[in-house]
């Protein structure tokens, strides 16, 4: 469906920059554009919109339903516009009396075999068939309504969020080549011919069983409404857009969100978007719906003990309460008892004001983010080699790269827009290396296959990426230049000397990765020589006891092939959260200000105490995990949290439990009850992405705008119920605006020195560093010199996680997402998207289910040392023998029970992807699940009247 | 696992990766760690378990927390 106020242009732009420029006449006009674009695009922007269907110019020309049929002198017939291209001299007119009748011929052979309910029509008013008709003066169909048709045809309404009607399809195929081209499933197709063509999803099967991933491209590209959202069918055309930036995975899509008044009706990838370039996946376009759902809580409740119930009070009481036992709670046990924990949820702004509001305030750095428990060794590890803890490049980066390594990172389910734009790079030939435990999707999808896939055991990273870079360097393909030229030279040769040893060879740790040395070795040659190298790694390096080595070491692969500091390579981390980056770059980690600047440092500590008018803590503070360990030993006693869930995200969540408990006051601000809030005394009703403004920062660095389209259902913005907190306490805070918080980010913050909601406007938005250098932003970081100066590399050796099988844990667990849910699930379980993953399922290896008598779909019970809980098995080649993977989206899991308290041994993130455990078939939900969830059901209870 | 038995775990965890990585100085940079990622109740408990003896910490670890402690000391 066209996006309202958009103009389309035809057919795709084509390179100004790379290509010489032509000059030509159309209709009179003389204009001239880049050499290759299309009769119809420059056309469009001449002014003229030459009629069309098929074409769209956000995919290839096609030429099939000669609506924009166009005169070319000297030339005969009548060419299409969107597949000629221009040329120099040519002289063409788009309307013509005879292009008119051939234009009213077409359509009334469309008009003849479509419904004539435009009336009716959940598209009337924004329909592209209905606007050409009437663009080409359509008045009668000679051939009459009662011929053969497809008017009968069933409606498919399998997919929870649209439907497509064959009667209003009009075989454009642009639905079938969005697919193809924008998303990369090619689930969709032409089948039969002529009168009996039509849409099929996969083999026939309906769009819900058929490999649609729901991103909504084809729905996007359906120019009638053959393929609409269900929402626009309920509420109607919306009336008006507001661009704002997804609240899901880390690529940080743009969208229209397009509203009926103040009623949201859909949300359509914005195709300026400098991150999606006009796509979405499942998540962003349509699991919106949590932001109604009748769990969301609208009111302030708070309790003196987690055994009583909820009651609901006013704002007024529920902040003063909040601001009394902090102070209580720090009189009582010393200003370091308390501390809290930003959201990678919540903007830019909101985080900057609880990490100021637990420096300024509460007096101490007791402030963590979630990025603890995912990206933390990445901002450790790229740290200490690059100098700043932040990826390398933009996502267009990754048209120009020649060979692609993915690590530990399942793009195609974890961040499938970008995934997309990979694929496409893949289809036009570069080649992929994917070192993952799991036959991920990307290893193997339509006409893509990696040229590698190294099956490691789980926990061999680094002895893996040592093994690679021991064939760069004894086979002599380091980038010998490069390395003299941008790193320490000295280090270099420590750090080849180690790798080069013998035992990091291929075959010395074949044995140890379970990776063929052949492999392996063809890999690092394919990496070292193959062009341009760019690594994409995920959580799958980051959530090990050697995490931040892991980061270091593909850093340190990166620097010896030469891969770092312009387009197509480089090192980039592909972030969980939406606004995991930015809760990192606004000082929410204990032992950092904004900008990654220790809170040691003096001059840094200065500027803060200048700006905030107190002294502050020069000690780093407590981590999550070390909070909660201080809170069972006595010292901890109140934590406030935004829009984080941590019994349910957190490793070992026993130990959780026990730190939570062990607390007096826990303050939960969040949009549901979620599982940590079993624990809270507080609960502080958040606002959506939808309800506020701010900014989120992408894994490209790049900062977008969040607009405010409808008012907080709870009464305020998530930054002002912070703010709403810091005045109670005593401080004097007056922010009016979310510009305003972002004027005194920039003000303390190097690396934010531009950024302004007046840039973000003007820019679209600005990829930090954001300085008086590069005022309009960084995409490329370390082109002519690495932040830190030279280049670091760093000797990683192999050490095995403690974390061992054995007789009584056999197996290894490796955890992760999936496409249609996110993190812990508390949006998308809540949304449509359920029809795709109502539970987390165990997959397991067929040998290893048939050593132990499973079937598929049967419960068993997955134990470690940790804990134990059950779920349903699916038996699958995607796992490698020996090793289970499951998801932890569903709180009647709990898959975290199992996980342990290992972790990265410079940042503490958990050891999420080794966990030894056995698997055995089970009756039903464990003990602790059944007691969990009585549980559960007791601390939500809430009194049934507002106590007044 | 009880807090302090977490805190030596982690200390002999960073001290064996640093070993590596900082052969020259392992003890220096584990120390190093210590100071600027662990809150000081943190190295006051590494501290104290020295002064108790110190049973399960490494060498590299045992004598960066002794480093700690001389730095406390003085400082102190």
């Amino acid at each position: 469906m066209a996006w309202i106020g958009e103009r389309d242009l035809g057919t795709k732009a084509v390179s100004a920059a790379m290509s010489a420029t032509v000059t030509l006449r159309i209709d009179g006009q003389n204009l001239a554009v880049p050499e290759g674009t299309s009769i119809m695009r420059a056309a469009a922007l001449a002014g003229t919109d030459i009629p069309k269907l098929c074409a769209t110019d956000t995919l290839e020309a096609f030429g099939s339903c000669r609506l924009c049929l166009v005169e070319i002198d000297g030339r005969n017939g009548y060419p299409a516009s969107c597949t000629t291209p221009v040329a120099d001299g040519m002289v063409v007119r788009t309307q013509t009396d005879r292009l008119a009748k051939l234009r009213r011929g077409v359509m009334e052979l469309y008009i003849s075999d479509h419904p004539l309910d435009c009336l009716t029509c959940s598209a009337n008013g924004d329909c592209e068939l209905q606007d050409q008709a009437g663009a080409v003066g359509l008045r009668d169909v000679r051939y009459g309504y009662e011929g053969l048709n497809h008017l009968a045809a069933d409606k498919d309404e399998s997919n929870p969020y649209f439907t497509f009607d064959p009667a209003k399809c009009i075989v454009c195929s642009r639905c079938v080549r969005a697919c193809d081209e924008i998303q990369g499933t090619f689930a969709l197709t032409i089948e039969g011919s002529g009168f009996g063509s039509k849409v099929v999803a996969s083999q026939n099967d309906s769009f819900l069983d058929s490999d649609c991933v729901s991103c909504g491209a084809c729905v996007q590209a359906c120019p009638t409404s053959a393929l609409i959202e269900k929402s626009v069918i309920a509420q109607g055309t919306p009336d008006k857009a507001v661009i704002t930036t997804c609240a899901y995975c880390g690529v940080g899509c743009t969208f229209r969100a397009e509203m009926r008044g103040e009623q949201l009706v859909r949300m359509v990838p914005w195709k300026d978007g400098k991150a999606n370039r006009g796509h979405s996946c499942v998540k962003g376009r349509f699991a919106w719906g949590y932001a109604n759902h009748r769990d969301r809580i609208l009111k302030p409740m708070i309790r003196a003990s987690v055994e009583e119930p909820w009651r609901e009070v006013s704002w007024d009481e529920a902040i003063a309460y909040t601001a009394g036992e902090f102070r209580r709670i720090q009189a009582k046990y010393g200003k370091d008892s308390v501390g809290g924990i930003t959201s990678s949820r919540c903007t830019n702004e909101e985080t900057f004001l609880v990490q100021k509001l637990i420096r300024q305030g509460f007096g101490n750095n007791n402030v963590d983010t979630c990025a603890r428990v995912c990206h933390s060794p990445t901002g450790y590890g790229l740290k200490t080699t690059f100098g700043t803890s932040a990826g390398t490049q933009d996502f267009d980066s990754v048209a120009h790269a020649d060979v692609i390594m993915v690590i530990g990172a399942n793009p195609t389910d974890g961040h499938p827009v970008f995934a997309s734009r990979m694929k496409q790079r893949l289809r036009e030939g570069a080649k992929l290396i994917v070192i993952d435990p799991r036959r991920t999707d990307i290893v193997r999808t339509p006409h893509i296959a990696a040229t590698y896939h190294l099956p490691l055991r789980p926990g061999t990273n680094v002895a893996v990426l040592t093994a690679i870079a021991h064939v760069v360097v004894t086979e002599g393909l380091a980038d010998e230049a490069f390395v003299r030229e941008r790193c320490d030279w000295s280090e270099f040769e420590d750090w080849a000397a180690f790798v080069a040893q013998p035992q990091r060879s291929p075959e010395a740790t074949e044995a140890l990765t379970g990776v063929p040395a052949a492999d392996l070795r063809a890999a690092a040659r394919l990496f070292a020589i193959g062009g341009n190298g760019a690594i994409y790694y995920g959580l799958g390096v980051t959530e090990h006891s050697q995490g931040s080595s892991t980061v270091m070491a593909i850093a340190n692969l990166a620097m010896a092939t030469g891969n770092i500091g312009r387009e197509g390579v480089g090192v980039n981390p592909l972030r969980g959260q939406n606004n995991v980056q930015g809760a990192c770059d606004m000082g929410s980690f204990p032992h950092e200000y904004s900008g990654y600047r220790h809170v040691s440092d003096p001059a840094t500590r200065a500027m803060f105490e200048q700006a905030w008018g107190v002294t502050l803590d020069a000690e780093p503070g407590l981590r999550i995990p070390n909070m909660l360990d201080a809170a069972t030993d006595g010292t901890f006693k109140a934590l406030f949290i935004q829009g984080e869930d941590i019994l349910q995200s957190d490793p070992n969540t026993h130990h959780v439990a026990a730190g939570l408990a062990a607390m007096e006051c826990v303050v939960v601000q969040d949009l549901f009850l979620n599982e940590t809030a079993n624990y809270a005394h507080v609960f502080l009703p958040g606002s959506t992405f939808l309800e506020k403004d701010g900014t989120f920062t992408n894994a490209e660095r790049r900062i977008q705008r969040v607009r405010k389209v409808m008012e907080p259902l709870n009464g305020y913005g998530d930054w002002e119920i912070v703010q709403l907190v810091a005045k109670a306490i005593g401080l004097d805070w007056s922010y009016a605006h979310p510009s305003e918080i972002m004027d005194e980010i920039a003000a303390l913050t190097p690396t934010f020195a531009t950024v302004n909601y007046d840039a973000l406007d003007r820019l679209g938005s600005l990829q930090w560093p954001a300085t008086e250098a590069a005022p309009d932003g960084t995409p490329t970081m370390h082109v002519d010199q690495f932040v830190r100066g030279k280049g670091h590399f760093v000797v990683t050796d192999y050490i095995p996680t403690d974390e061992k099988t054995g007789p009584r844990f056999p197996l290894l667990l490796t955890t992760g997402r999936i496409l249609s849910q996110y993190n812990v699930g508390a949006q998308t379980r809540r949304t449509d998207n359920i029809a795709w993953h109502p539970e987390d399922r165990l997959e397991i290896h067929p040998h290893d289910a048939e050593n132990r008598g499973m079937r598929d779909g049967d419960w068993v019970s997955l134990r470690s040392r940790a804990g134990e809980t059950t779920l349903r098995a699916l038996i699958t080649e995607r796992v490698a023998p020996g090793v289970v993977y499951t998801t932890f989206h569903h709180p009647a899991t709990q898959a975290n029970v199992i996980t342990t308290d290992y972790s990265d041994w410079a940042t503490n993130c958990p050891e999420y992807k080794v966990t030894a455990v056995q698997v055995a078939i089970s009756n039903g939900p464990s003990d602790w699940q059944q007691s969990y969830q009585a549980q559960a059901e007791r601390s939500r209870r809430v009194l049934p009247e507002a106590a007044e | 696992m009880s807090t302090v038995d977490h805190l030596v775990y982690m200390a002999n965890q960073i001290a064996r990766e640093l070993a590596s990585q900082c052969p020259d100085r392992p003890v220096a940079a584990t120390r190093d760690h210590l100071r600027q990622f662990w809150d000081p109740r943190m190295r006051q408990a590494i501290v104290a378990y020295l002064d108790g003896g110190g049973e399960h910490l490494s060498e590299i670890a045992r004598g960066a927390v002794a480093m700690l402690h001389e730095t406390a000391e003085r400082a102190g």
